[in-house]
């Protein structure tokens, strides 16, 4: 009988001990490059020196897609992981299944309402409930120019298209590939929504892409859009289909291309390659978008898991994202900005300090508004439907004409 | 010694296949129909970025049939499935017949052919990719050999970018279409061709009128398999092309995926598997049909 005793109560202290060592998170997500890698292993450290175990979950891939793909498998099986990395209208989706926690109480107490911009905000919430923590900003309506190329073409920084037209003239005498672009999809669709933005301004970029306005997306400023697409599309090599962004990038770097369209994402294989902001490269806003913010924002979305440890695990791995401390840390690395806007910009670079400064100035005056391209803009049908138009008409298969009518037909009928 | 009577004996040997196969055969059932009956549900379903088991009817399919892009992947699965289909079993047979002349290094040469296939689709995409790049592959180099004109560019022409992705599938595929080709050859009685050399039979009539008659299983399954090969191949293109440029290269299988998988349309992604499954069906329904009419006789 003693011997039964002693054992169970041995058996408890072990089972507790593990228990305790069991408060950890399991997050999933896709930072499995080099930079983003080093940006996460911040995150882990600080919450090992609070106890709290990590157990990762990545899977790679770029966009996210497989990322999801392997979320659904998860959740269909009713076992979700503790966090999420998700951009965007995924939130949303996910936070109509009702499937998602609740940050309320540690949003109040760190006054995350008062540093995080509305704009963000409106994916970190659902029906009035924190739901996520975001992580960075990242704006894709920049322009990366290559300062040698930039210097022999005697110019400034372009600031409209006409200005950007007259400058890839100039690198097309240098004879070097005027704008590197990579054909994908979402690389088209990343270049497309700031030369709509640059266009049309930031009502216009609402009205036609946040509102899916029928009028807007098929009228005369988006034939405007359709144009200077066509005459952007003369600029670029001869093999830029299917090409990656950071080939493109590695592109300008080397001097083999002037410029390119590119998210701030760009920035860390400009350091990467010890390439320095302002004597190597050039960070500009796209011509003619100043002062306006595309932005995508990449959050740790929570999810409901109805146990109160892996709660606490999870509240303490949200709290640890908002610290400014790690907003600073992470994204030093990572390349984007902090998702609040109170915090020093010191360890930042140029383009950071930049991106920072533009942000606060956008969120004030209501010109920060989602990224399309990069799932902040509509819900992935809409956004895969405005792809299909303008990588068909980028890669000559239709039209301007057609793009404009097949515009909003493509966007109605994915709503 | 002897406890088990002969009779349990026998009733074990009954029970023992049907013992050994019985968890195949459920994992089968589930993993394959059970699964075929689940995206049959989905593709009737209101589904988007999950499952939601709501009756929607043909819905989904009405909006498939509306979709370009749909018309765009049936339209180049026609130009891929015929080219491949076709092109592979020409050259199958033609690399069959040539190595079957009893050439002295043939054992070196047939796997030579017959390597391709130990390649992935994924492997075979991306050195394709390389290769037909114009900016570093063939043209590239045949414009540094001095012919400054050559243009071969197909991978970044929306027009043409479907024939690189047969291009690719076909140099795969080949080979082992010529080892079924080769085999059914060796099958054939060597007596019956010395006869009609005997009657003074052309080598060529031998081929034409015998030879190629006699093959007729192997053409079928040539057949069978690279027409269900050509319906899913996902990963050659996606390595390949990645549906690109714009989407002209997007066959039925990417459209699949695309749709279930990042655009939420779930329920539209399951009505094109269901389209597909019914077009695999198409082919091996008559097949099977033939087959086992035959056995019986």
């Amino acid at each position: 009988m003693r011997r039964i005793l002693m054992a169970s109560a041995a058996i408890s202290v072990l089972a507790s001990a593990t228990a305790r060592a069991e408060e950890s998170v399991e997050v999933l997500h896709w930072w499995t490059a080099g930079g983003e890698a080093a940006a996460l292993n911040v995150l882990k450290e600080d919450l090992a020196s609070k106890g709290v175990g990590w157990s990762d979950m990545p899977v790679a891939g770029g966009s996210g897609v497989q990322a999801m793909t392997a979320l659904r498998a998860r959740v269909t099986a009713g076992d979700p992981p503790t966090a999420v990395q998700m951009l965007g209208f995924d939130i949303r989706d996910w936070a109509e299944m009702g499937v998602l926690g609740n940050l309320d109480d540690l949003a109040a107490e760190q006054g995350w309402a008062e540093v995080i911009p509305e704009a963000i905000q409106a994916f970190s919430k659902y029906d009035d409930h924190w739901i996520a923590a975001p992580v960075n900003v990242h704006s894709t309506n920049w322009l990366w120019i290559n300062k040698a190329a930039l210097d022999a073409a005697g110019a400034e920084p372009p600031e409209d298209m006409d200005g950007l037209f007259a400058m890839l003239d100039a690198f097309n005498e240098q004879g070097i590939t005027p704008l590197a672009h990579g054909g994908q999809p979402w690389q088209d669709g990343t270049l497309w929504e700031s030369v709509v933005l640059s266009r049309g301004g930031m009502d216009f970029y609402r009205q036609a892409v946040l509102d899916a306005d029928a009028d807007a997306l098929g009228g005369d400023t988006m034939r405007q859009v359709f144009d200077d697409m066509s005459k952007l599309r003369e600029y670029f090599d001869g093999s830029f289909s299917g090409r990656d962004w950071n080939l493109a990038s590695a592109m300008v770097i080397e001097g083999q291309a002037g410029a390119q369209q590119m998210g701030d994402w760009a920035k860390g294989e400009f350091l990467s390659a010890d390439q320095v902001p302002g004597e190597d490269f050039v960070c500009i806003r796209f011509p003619g978008t100043q002062g306006s913010i595309l932005f995508n924002s990449d959050q740790f979305v929570m999810f409901d898991l109805g146990d109160d440890e892996k709660r606490s695990a999870q509240l303490k791995m949200a709290a640890a994202v908002e610290d400014p401390a790690f907003q600073v840390a992470f994204n030093t690395v990572k390349g984007s900005v902090p998702a609040r806007t109170d915090v020093p910009d010191t360890d930042f670079d140029d383009c950071g300090k930049k991106g920072m400064a533009d942000l606060v100035e956008a969120a004030a005056g209501g010109t920060l508004a989602g990224s399309l391209a990069h799932g902040h803009g509509q819900p992935s049908a809409v956004k895969e439907a405005v792809f299909d138009v303008v990588t068909q008409h980028l890669n000559g298969q239709i039209t301007t004409d057609e793009a404009l009518t097949r515009l909003p037909q493509a966007v109605a009928a994915a709503q | 010694m002897a406890t088990t009577s002969p009779g349990m004996l026998r009733r074990l040997q009954d029970w023992l296949p049907r013992l050994v196969l019985a968890p195949s055969f459920a994992l089968v059932l589930i993993f394959v129909y059970g699964f075929i009956v689940w995206t049959a549900v989905l593709s009737m379903s209101t589904s988007r970025i999950l499952p939601v088991y709501k009756w929607a009817g043909f819905d989904a399919y009405e909006r498939l049939f509306a979709q370009p892009n749909w018309w765009m992947a049936l339209k180049n699965l026609a130009i891929f499935g015929s080219l491949y289909i076709i092109i592979c079993i020409a050259l199958g047979l033609l690399l069959a017949i040539l190595l079957d002349q009893r050439i002295r290094i043939e054992g070196v040469l047939r796997p030579i052919y017959l390597y391709p296939m130990a390649l992935s689709f994924v492997v075979t995409g991306t050195a394709w990719k390389w290769f037909l790049n114009p900016g570093m592959g063939f043209q590239n180099t045949v414009r540094g050999w001095g012919w400054e004109g050559f243009t071969f560019d197909w991978l970044v022409r929306p027009d043409m970018a479907i024939y690189t992705v047969a291009i690719a599938g076909i140099w795969q595929a080949s080979g082992f279409v010529m080892a079924m080709f080769l085999a059914g050859l060796r099958g054939i009685d060597s007596e019956m061709l010395k006869a009609a050399t005997v009657d003074g039979a052309s080598t060529f009539t031998i081929y034409r009128r015998i030879v190629i008659p006699l093959l007729r299983p192997a053409f079928l399954s040539a057949v069978i398999v690279l027409a269900h090969m050509a319906i899913k191949s996902y990963d050659l293109v996606i390595a390949l092309t990645g549906g690109g440029p714009g989407n002209a290269t997007e066959l039925p299988s990417t459209f699949m995926y695309s749709y279930t998988f990042t655009r939420s349309q779930m329920a539209v992604g399951s009505a094109s598997a269901m389209i597909m499954l019914m077009g695999i069906a198409a082919i091996m329904v008559p097949y099977l049909y033939s087959e086992l009419r035959e056995e019986k006789r």
